[in-house]
């Protein structure tokens, strides 16, 4: 089992009121794809907002290769090598893929772009992760598939030398092929040695592409474990009800709010 | 690991892969929005001067320039707010107003003619940074912000000046040499103005295109969630385009006196509006993100060509804004059909 890079260590977040993470711990190791999973509401997409340095948060810390983090902004998380794919894509449409992929760390002097560098470098990112469907890095992004668009935002995420990399609900919207696509692309981050996480709703997906499988239930990290020592089922009943034999929640009492 | 992507069932046609000749042409517009502008200029200069001649007059071409120097000038500021997807109602107001305060300046209180040019080019800054202000701080919406301070600047322009106007005789020369005549090519003159709102067009067309600012104002407004997401600051960016914008209007100020070769304050109502055409027929998109000033100018150009040239031919100066009118619809017909390359 390779090194920790990212640490969660009893990370809490309310907003206002509602107390959306409780004490959540959560470890990101380099190489492997730990997925996410955990019903609507469930708090995976604040926990990755967290790790994005959008959300401060309320208590715990995260650790990053050994030493605490402060993410305060989205600046701070990139500069970690903490890179989100974020479920609506979060892609300018009107910009083609290499505006895309630098934006808002544009390479050259800030008064002369160096667009022939970009573009070099947007091409060899798409290259080693054998992405081939984008015939030219200068296509406006409005005018690719579902799929290309998911590519372009996961190459956008590792062009930084990323250590370890988010992707939420990747697949969501994908037809058969292009989810076949991105789930190769997922486990070839892996195989260049970033620690991925996965947030997904698909079981398929998770146990296919996944070597750890974290489940939240209600705000808390109900069970952290590797796929191959849980079923489909196991998994299911850790979602809806937070616990399944022996894993998950010791006392049903615990989780009623 | 290249293997898995050579499967067939996983590759999808390209991108750009043209599956009919409108889809082509729709592909091409996305890319280079400046193509349909520019065809419309080609064919309205070679549709009229088939109707008069007179139209290539070396003579009557300078005129359409110096014609459209003052919107095309204006409308260039106005291109940066509707890129960021705002929209800016108050750019005649703002324009007037700092010609007002300039020309009082060096006219009533007897400021020398550069500082007064200068403490009006401030005067435009201001306002519209107070514009950039209401939207990005107080958050409101571009259109109530710029159709409040429309009123507000046009009001306080008429308590200013009185409603007088200060004619250039009135004032230091260099209060309206932009209406000079820099250089003239036989009978086609250019003025002082026009190579001012030339010069403005090269370098506003350079920063958006080549520096990290332009890609950070098309990106804002193209898609601002997607922006802030990416780590731009997006209500700096914002606030920086209402300014830079003021700063345009307050030099389209000094355009506009030597245009008139007086300080006017009964006139520019039209510049609001006006302005917004010359950016519409230019191609760029009311939704943000795309267009280019380039095709503003060439918007601008458009109008001037079609007001010249259909006096010319001897319609009716009446029609000309049914012609204007439809060129807008035109426009934003086909920018809705362009954004629709989306699968």
């Amino acid at each position: 089992m390779s090194e920790p890079i990212l640490q969660l260590r009893g990370v809490s977040k309310s907003f206002g009121a509602v107390q959306v993470l409780h004490d959540v711990d959560l470890t990101v190791r380099a190489g492997e794809v730990t997925a996410l999973v955990g019903d609507n509401g469930a708090g995976k997409s604040t926990l990755v907002k967290c790790v994005a340095g959008i959300h401060p948060i309320d208590g715990g810390e995260i650790v990053f290769d050994g030493t605490p983090a402060t993410l305060g902004s989205p600046a701070d998380a990139s500069k970690l090598g903490i890179e989100v794919v974020y479920q609506d894509l979060a892609l300018a449409d009107n910009l083609d893929i290499v505006q895309n992929m630098f934006l808002g760390r544009e390479r050259g002097k800030p008064w002369l772009l160096d667009e022939a560098d970009m573009e070099q470098a947007a091409r060899r990112t798409l290259a080693s992760l054998s992405v081939r469907t984008v015939t030219s890095v200068r296509t406006p992004v409005a005018s690719l598939s579902g799929g290309q668009r998911q590519t372009v935002a996961i190459a956008k995420a590792v062009l930084w030398d990323s250590r370890v990399v988010l992707l939420d609900e990747p697949t969501a919207a994908l037809g058969v092929a292009q989810t076949r696509q991105v789930l190769d692309l997922v486990r070839r981050l892996a195989e260049q040695g970033i620690g991925v996480v996965l947030i997904s709703h698909n079981m398929a997906d998770v146990f296919e592409v996944a070597d750890r499988i974290a489940t939240l239930y209600l705000g808390r990290m109900v069970a952290e474990v590797p796929t191959r020592d849980v079923t489909h089922g196991q998994v299911v009943e850790l979602i809806t009800a937070g616990r399944s034999g022996d894993l998950g929640l010791a006392r049903p009492e615990k989780v009623v709010q | 690991m290249a293997t898995d992507t050579a499967d067939p069932s996983t590759s999808e046609p390209p991108p750009t892969a043209p599956v009919t000749p409108g889809r082509r042409l729709q592909n091409l517009l996305h890319a280079n929005p400046i193509v349909g502008p520019l065809a419309v200029l080609a064919l309205a200069i070679l549709a009229f001067s088939l109707v008069n001649p007179r139209f290539l007059a070396a003579a009557n071409l300078g005129l359409v320039l110096q014609q459209v120097t003052v919107i095309a000038t204006l409308a260039l500021g106005q291109t940066l707010v509707i890129l960021t997807a705002g929209i800016d109602l108050a750019v005649g107001a703002i324009a007037v107003f700092a010609s007002m305060l300039m020309a009082g300046a060096a006219h009533t209180l007897g400021v020398p003619g550069p500082v007064a040019l200068i403490l009006g080019i401030l005067a435009g800054t201001a306002m519209g940074a107070f514009n950039g202000w209401l939207v990005t701080v107080v958050r409101l919406p571009p259109f109530i912000v710029t159709l409040g301070t429309l009123s507000v600047f046009f009001s306080l322009n008429a308590v200013v000046s009185h409603g007088e106007t200060i004619r250039g005789a009135e004032m230091p020369p260099i209060m309206t040499a932009t209406g000079d005549t820099a250089f003239r090519i036989g009978a086609f003159g250019v003025t002082w103005g026009s190579l001012i709102m030339l010069a403005l067009f090269v370098v506003f067309s350079y920063s958006l295109s080549s520096t990290a600012w332009g890609r950070h104002v098309y990106a804002t407004g193209d898609d601002l969630e997607a922006a802030r997401l990416a780590g731009i600051r997006t209500g700096r960016v914002l606030l920086s385009v209402y300014l830079v914008a003021g700063v345009i209007y307050g030099i389209g100020a000094w355009v506009l006196m030597g245009r008139l070769a007086a300080a006017s304050p009964n006139i520019g109502a039209e510049y609001n509006l006006n302005s917004i055409t010359a950016v519409v027929i230019g191609g760029t998109s009311l939704f943000g993100g795309r267009g280019l000033v380039v095709g503003t100018l060439v918007g601008a150009l458009i109008v001037g060509v079609f007001q010249n040239g259909l006096q010319l031919a001897g319609v009716d100066v009446v029609w000309q804004g049914t012609a204007i009118g439809l060129l807008v619809l035109v426009a934003v017909a086909v920018d809705q059909r362009i954004r629709k390359v989306k699968r």
